[in-house]
């Protein structure tokens, strides 16, 4: 019984880092809300139409490739949003394109 | 010709490449023919760019049984297990090389649902151990996109591992792949897997996969057959979010999936060291998720299971919780 209070204990501390990373996203708003935003053509973004269009052909590649297996994330940092993409682009097998298109749309 | 890549690739995008700290949570309970069961469940996972085409990523999972006994106590049994542990050199294009002791790319469910985050179900299909040569192995393994545009994608993996046992250092020797296709545009995907062992009897495992995930309808729908010397079986599963737009899935009713899976296994002859049930078997799972908001979800389900002997019904329940977030600050731009 002691390791699963130390499990649990494990458990809780991973919410709270989590709840404070959550309490402090990266500069703005997240990058999910972001493309979402860029993509409904909402203020705030100061993107070119060019770039939104680049965003919606990620958002189509995201749902070809990524949502096969899982929802997209409620929120990912910029921070990560590369490493996320080299890592699926290696367990997904992604072609580098498709790789590139799916980063435009984590990390508008 | 620099100038020029750069102007038909457009601006670089701004995510940035900070190690990366992610995994899930998860409390399962399950009542199996009576007899209940807790499970916490902790799977880490770190990835870490070292350069631009040089990645290091390892997953682990730490789980403590607890099963209540008669009186007022339990029985607890502390479990770990290193998942993995590779480095990825991304060669070219086409090619990724990966060495270390990485997940035996046969089927899907291994490599893309084995996750606590995005299994549908707390129980792995009967058939899982049918070529994944225990899960994992250490060797190399050759993978990448073969060939994609926007009406086919093919991609490939091919591998050498051997499994090192604690005993005198028994180890068990395999070889195989897995050849994918999928069609963008109609969301279907087939596949096929082959594994080979060099050891024993040299038995051979194949699979097949077919998964299709329509862009108009929020289903999922995936299957798999697999044999070996001496079982064979399939499973299939289909998924249906309640919500008719990505905006309306935040509704309560849009956050709930049902599920149903269908899997069965056939056994020729007795093999111990398979990892498949002893005698034919047939379960039947029906399942009702809910997404809850912040990356946590409800999953419960009920199963009946039929085989000799081990007729009878099973419940679970599991909230798990997925996490990611920077291992440290990254650049400020």
């Amino acid at each position: 019984m002691i390791r699963a209070w130390i499990a649990s204990g494990l458990m809780g501390c991973c919410f709270a880092v989590a709840g404070a990373q959550n309490a402090q996203p990266a500069k703005g708003m997240d990058s999910t809300q972001q493309a979402r935003q860029a993509q409904s053509g909402e203020q705030g973004t100061g993107q070119k139409p060019a770039n939104t269009a680049m965003e919606t052909a990620g958002e189509q590649k995201f749902q070809q490739n990524c949502s096969r297996c899982h929802n997209a994330p409620q929120e990912l940092s910029p921070r990560i949003s590369g490493t996320v993409v080299m890592h699926m682009r290696v367990r997904a097998s992604l072609s580098e394109a498709d790789a590139r298109a799916i980063l435009r749309f984590l990390a508008p | 010709m620099a100038l020029l890549a750069l102007a038909v690739a457009g601006p670089l995008a701004r995510g940035q490449e900070t190690p990366l700290i992610t995994g899930s949570i998860a409390f399962l309970h399950g009542t199996n023919r009576g007899q209940t069961s807790y499970l916490p469940a902790f799977m880490p996972l770190a990835v870490v760019p070292v350069k631009q085409r040089l990645l290091f990523e390892t997953r682990g999972l730490f789980t403590e049984s607890i099963t209540p006994r008669a009186g007022k106590s339990y029985q607890t049994r502390f479990g770990r297990n290193l998942n993995y542990l590779q480095l990825d050199y991304i060669a070219n294009r086409h090619m990724t090389i990966v060495a270390g002791k990485f997940l035996t790319p046969f089927g899907t469910y291994n490599e893309r649902l084995s996750p606590l985050w995005i299994a549908n179900f707390q129980d792995g299909p009967l058939i899982f151990s049918l070529g994944s040569n225990q899960s994992a192995g250490v060797g190399g393994q050759v993978r990448g996109s073969a060939f994609a545009n926007n009406t086919v994608a093919v991609d490939y993996a091919t591998f050498f591992q051997a499994n090192v046992g604690g005993t005198q250092f028994k180890s068990s020797r395999a070889t195989g792949g897995r050849l994918n296709f999928y069609f963008p545009a109609s969301g279907f995907e087939f596949g096929t897997s082959y594994d080979h062992m060099f050891e024993g009897q040299h038995p051979n495992a194949a699979g097949m996969h077919v998964w299709w995930t329509p862009h108009n309808v929020p289903m999922r729908f995936r299957s798999e057959f697999a044999r070996s010397t001496h079982t064979k079986g399939y499973w299939f599963e289909v998924g249906y979010r309640l919500a008719r737009s990505t905006s309306s899935e935040d509704s309560w009713i849009g956050r709930l999936q049902p599920l149903f899976r269908m899997q069965q296994t056939f056994r020729n002859s007795a093999d111990g060291t398979d990892g498949a049930p002893g005698v034919d078997e047939k379960r039947v799972d029906f399942g009702l998720d809910y997404y809850l908001p912040h990356e946590a979800r409800i999953n419960t389900s009920y199963t009946r299971q039929i085989a000799i002997g081990a007729t009878g019904n099973i419940w679970k329940t599991e909230l798990v919780y997925r996490f990611a977030f920077p291992a440290w600050p990254g650049r400020s731009r």
